[in-house]
């Protein structure tokens, strides 16, 4: 990766954690719930009755409740985790392979170079 | 304990204290059993046709090059993180991203709809969050209106001429934004307003849905600006051979 690259991205991620982080401070004491949440409330206030879903996850289901927030964070976390090892995995591979292309590029030229 | 240390310890504490007390909110999908059967019949229909075109897509890709399977993997890797995070929003409410930019760009907009579906099947039957019931819509407007946005718009401002990474981002953010746009339309339909009908319900669901979703869409333009960076950098082998980098 090119110097520049590498300033841009950190740049970009840098960004990227102050449009996050920024909702935090400037709305302190906000809910922070989730905006199907808000989006139920709406279909309630749209036709004017509270909304039974007719079906309900297949979990809860199981469970007889609701899942326990602590457990649907573990899901999400496992989500979460199962992409970030693909992804982590795969630029190493990328990474070294560019690597050792690297290295050997620049042998074999030290090598024809001897030659010549 | 100095004085100084008491104080590094009470504010590390509190900060606990914040992130423990902010709620785990679910997010975005229509939730499990807020769409009518018939909904949920016609966008499961409506959604189909891009699914089998999606995994005919992908298996072309593969047959040509099997190699591609990586990318194909990252780009399923990265909407499994992108839109396992929920994020919380200028309106005071939490949202998540979609990531299915990305898939779209690499692949083209029907192969996203197969990995998007994934991602959608692992959360409704995981974490209840989306539903198998609203499956044909959610997967509508996360899978296949948002990655078909996003591949339009790339191509496009490719066209256009405009700078590579800029159009990357205009691509993905406008991607993301379009899901939660379809999202409140579907919602309007089903739920047309009794004053107004369906548009006034959907100006109501837009207004919940978009102000949450724009600086999140913002960061999902530059997190996907940012992979497309690193894979431009090692990559390059399997991006030429997807045809997304001309040499």
């Amino acid at each position: 990766m090119t110097k520049k690259n590498k300033t841009t991205v950190i740049i970009l991620l840098l960004l990227c954690a102050v449009l996050i982080v920024a909702p935090v401070f400037a709305l302190r004491g906000a809910e922070f719930g989730g905006s199907d949440g808000a989006g139920s409330e709406m279909v309630a206030e749209v036709t004017g009755t509270e909304y039974e879903p007719w079906f309900t996850p297949v979990f809860e289901q199981m469970f007889g409740a609701e899942l326990p927030g602590e457990l649907e964070s573990l899901l999400f976390c496992v989500q979460t985790g199962i992409g970030v090892g693909v992804i982590a995995f795969l630029l190493g591979r990328f990474v070294e392979r560019k690597k050792i292309e690297n290295e050997t590029a620049g042998t074999s030229k030290k090598v024809s170079h001897s030659h010549t | 304990m100095t004085s100084k240390q008491k104080k590094i310890v009470s504010l590390a504490a509190s900060f606990a204290l914040i992130a423990g007390t902010l709620p785990a909110a679910g997010a975005m999908h229509i939730m499990e059993g807020y769409l009518s059967p018939r909904w949920c019949a016609i966008w499961g229909v409506l959604a189909l046709p891009f699914l089998i075109a999606g995994f005919f897509s992908i298996k072309k890709t593969l047959t040509r090059d099997r190699k591609a399977i990586t990318l194909l993997a990252m780009a399923g890797a990265f909407i499994f993180v992108i839109s396992s995070l929920k994020i919380p929003s200028v309106t005071g409410s939490c949202s998540h991203m979609t990531g299915t930019g990305l898939g779209a760009l690499l692949f083209g907009p029907s192969a996203v709809s197969i990995l998007g579906v994934i991602v959608l099947l692992f959360q409704a039957i995981m974490l209840a969050h989306g539903g198998l019931t609203t499956l044909g819509a959610n997967t509508f407007s996360m899978a296949i209106a948002g990655p078909f946005v996003s591949f339009g718009i790339y191509k496009l401002l490719q066209k256009l001429k405009v700078n590579k990474m800029v159009s990357v981002f205009a691509a993905a953010t406008l991607g993301d934004l379009f899901t939660y746009c379809v999202t409140s339309l579907q919602l309007a339909v089903a739920y047309p307003s009794p004053d107004g009908g369906v548009a006034v319900s959907a100006a109501k669901f837009l207004g919940v849905f978009a102000p949450t979703q724009l600086p999140l869409a913002i960061v999902e333009g530059i997190l996907t600006v940012v992979i497309m960076i690193a894979l431009e950098s090692y990559a390059r082998p399997e991006l030429r051979s997807l045809g997304f980098e001309e040499v």
